[in-house]
């Protein structure tokens, strides 16, 4: 789809033509990241975040390819292939510190995509597939992230396969069972290695798989914007090209200096040392963390210390870290505030500012730290809040909350002056 | 400048207006920009395209030592180096005289036998078992192989012969069979790389 003033597509040359009558690549191209698709003129930076995260899937996908060929999936050499890769392999150790940190900014893109989501209200109608299919991909990358951290085969790997498929173990009656079939033995070896390394190499073409979809759907209503007031007319858009490939691009300049920051001057500041320890299947480490982007949800699972009712602490913890993210697919209709940014939703933006983002920090927080008091008792806290924000806060909010008038357009927000009349 | 207050026209975008001599400003930032990104990826796919050459372990297993003194004239042994065989000939007197009768300068690689050995040691003859031509092992260095029509080796991949100098005289091979870098640590051990 687009906006009925949105610049036409004509090939320049013969060639272009020609392709265009039988497979009009640049057309599509055109149309979705071109002078061809009318995009709201007041995107704020929050909007850089989506193309940041399609980058860093590709810097992960080029790196891992690489990786790849000097990796070998077998328990008793994935070791010491890492370590060979770091340093035997001509620039081994950088591509590898590239897939690692590129893995942590893959997740900081996505985190500030969903969270720019979450406050402008991109998650509401007509919105809300884009928003159902972004819950997959982040679904899709966490079993990515977490089946790649196994692969170095260090300690961290080794106890964070056991612990992770140990989630499983929960399930009533069948839990057992399901962790030998996702191990393929009674604790990781080299059946769960050889099996995480397939799926780890195949999920990432499956995330782009459905980021097309994603993008497909994103382009059907267009973005949103800061003002959540949807596009009326020619005056509230730019053409993608070049107003957003030259901020996007931009941006990317930006955020690649702080890549390659991490990259060179601290490449395993995220990392933890005991990964570079060999797995022993006889010793646990003292304290077993998992990757950073998963602390939130480590600490919703930590929370549940007591059996409630007669439903096992086990149990419930793990019920409540899948709902955690599981929740987000009902976001939409959970929110049924007509005003989409938080911007004109004074309640609503205290909620988010105040309640949800320190809560999601604490839970944080709590995630990396020891199974100590007093992180346990603020887990608890924070997780109740957590569940309380989507369940009950958000759905009173929106019938309970006056929001501030809305301007008349994106025009009209911007500089002061009403939209001109189409003509 | 688009600021927050002067209204953009979508369809003229700011850059379109031209300067003296059809040059704009912004032609400047346009072609800095793309010449810096292009740096840029040149220095990316550098390490990753280099990263596909020999590893520094493999690079490690580049020197053997080997010794020579079963070898009786007339005999060959076969050994590996960096993951190739190589040939060790003991070469006869006949053979020598056979290699030093060719006029060098009807070959297709011109090299005398001296060229191809040691001072003092043209006996013996140390060449890699890769056949110039795409690289099969050529018979001859085993007991019982055939040795092809000039007494040295032949390859059986497209019949390529080599003579008693381990020189390309029949058959597609281009150019005479390697001779590695080598030197005679002492009269039986010779140290290959
Ligand atoms: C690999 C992961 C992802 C990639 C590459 C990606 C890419 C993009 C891109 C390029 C856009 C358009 C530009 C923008 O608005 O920033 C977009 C829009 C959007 N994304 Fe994602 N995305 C990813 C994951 C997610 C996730 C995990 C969510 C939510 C859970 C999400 C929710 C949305 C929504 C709601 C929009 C529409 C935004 C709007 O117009 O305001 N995305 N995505
Ligand atoms: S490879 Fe030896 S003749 Fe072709």
């Amino acid at each position: 789809m687009s906006f009925p003033w949105a610049q036409q597509y004509k090939p320049t040359t013969e060639f272009g033509q020609w392709m265009d009558d039988r497979l009009p690549v640049g057309r599509m191209i055109y149309n979705s990241l071109g002078a061809g698709y009318p995009t709201p003129r007041n995107l704020n930076y929050m909007w850089n975040f989506g193309s940041l995260a399609g980058v860093f899937l590709v810097v992960q996908i080029v790196t891992g390819i690489i990786l790849a060929m000097h990796y070998a999936a077998n328990a008793e050499i994935a070791f010491d292939s890492v370590e060979h890769i770091m340093r035997d392999v001509n620039s081994g150790w950088m591509i590898r510190y590239a897939h690692a940190n590129g893995a942590s900014f893959f997740f900081i893109a996505i985190y500030l995509h969903i969270g720019r989501g979450l406050y402008y209200g991109s998650y509401k109608a007509p919105r809300e597939m884009i928003w159902l299919l972004g819950v997959v991909i982040y679904l899709l990358a966490m079993a990515t992230a977490f089946m790649g951290y196994v692969l170095p085969w260090g300690q961290m790997s080794f106890w964070g396969a056991k612990v992770i498929t140990g989630l499983f173990e929960a399930i009533p009656l069948v839990g057992k069972p399901i962790q030998e079939l996702l191990l393929g033995g009674f604790a990781p070896d080299n059946a769960a290695l050889n099996r995480f390394f397939s799926l780890h190499y195949l999920l990432p073409f499956v995330i782009a798989g459905v980021i097309i979809m994603h993008i497909w759907a994103l382009h059907i209503p267009g973005s949103n914007n800061p003002t959540g007031v949807s596009v009326k007319g020619k005056q509230d858009t730019v053409p993608f090209h070049p107003f957003y490939t030259a901020k996007d691009g931009w941006f990317l300049g930006l955020a690649l200096i702080f890549f390659t920051g991490m990259m060179f001057f601290m490449p395993n500041a995220l990392g933890h040392a005991d990964n570079y320890i060999p797995a022993n299947p006889l010793s646990t480490p003292a304290h077993i963390v998992p990757e950073w982007y998963f602390w939130p949800w480590y600490a919703i699972l930590r929370a549940f210390t007591f059996d409630f009712l007669f439903v096992p602490a086990k149990l419930l913890g793990v019920l409540a870290m899948f709902s955690a993210i599981l929740v987000w697919f009902f976001l939409p209709w959970l929110d049924k505030s007509p005003v989409r940014s938080g911007d004109y939703r004074p309640r609503f933006k205290k909620f988010f500012w105040f309640g949800l983002i320190p809560c999601i920090v604490i839970l944080g927080i709590c995630g990396g730290a020891p199974a100590e008091e007093p992180y346990v008792m603020l887990s608890q806290l924070a997780s109740a809040y957590y569940f309380a924000h989507f369940l009950i806060i958000l759905p009173l909010l929106s019938r309970i909350e006056k929001p501030k008038p809305l301007p008349n357009s994106i025009t009209e927000a911007v500089t002061g002056k009403p939209l001109p009349q189409a003509s | 400048m688009a600021s927050v207050d002067t209204t953009v026209e979508p369809n003229d975008p700011v850059t379109s207006e031209p300067g003296i001599g059809g040059v704009r400003r912004r032609d400047f930032i346009n072609i800095a920009a793309v010449s810096f990104a292009g740096v840029g990826v040149v220095a990316t796919v550098f390490p990753l395209v280099n990263q596909m050459n020999p590893s520094a372990d493999v690079l490690a297993l580049s020197s053997i030592e080997v010794d020579i003194s079963a070898i009786e004239p007339g005999q060959a042994i076969k050994s590996s180096w960096r993951k190739q065989p190589i040939f060790i000939r003991n070469l006869t007197a006949p053979e020598i005289e056979a290699a030093n009768q060719v006029d060098i300068s009807g070959l297709r690689d011109p090299e005398t036998l001296a060229d191809r050995t040691q001072v003092g040691k043209e006996n013996w003859l140390i060449t890699l078992g890769v056949c110039t031509h795409l690289g099969c092992v050529p018979l001859g260095a085993a007991q019982g192989e055939v040795k092809g029509e000039y007494g040295g080796y032949f390859c059986p991949c497209h019949g390529s012969h080599y003579d008693t100098a381990g020189r390309t005289r029949k058959g597609p091979a281009p150019t005479n069979l390697e001779v590695p870098e080598y030197s005679f640590l002492t009269d039986t051990v010779v140290k290959i790389g």
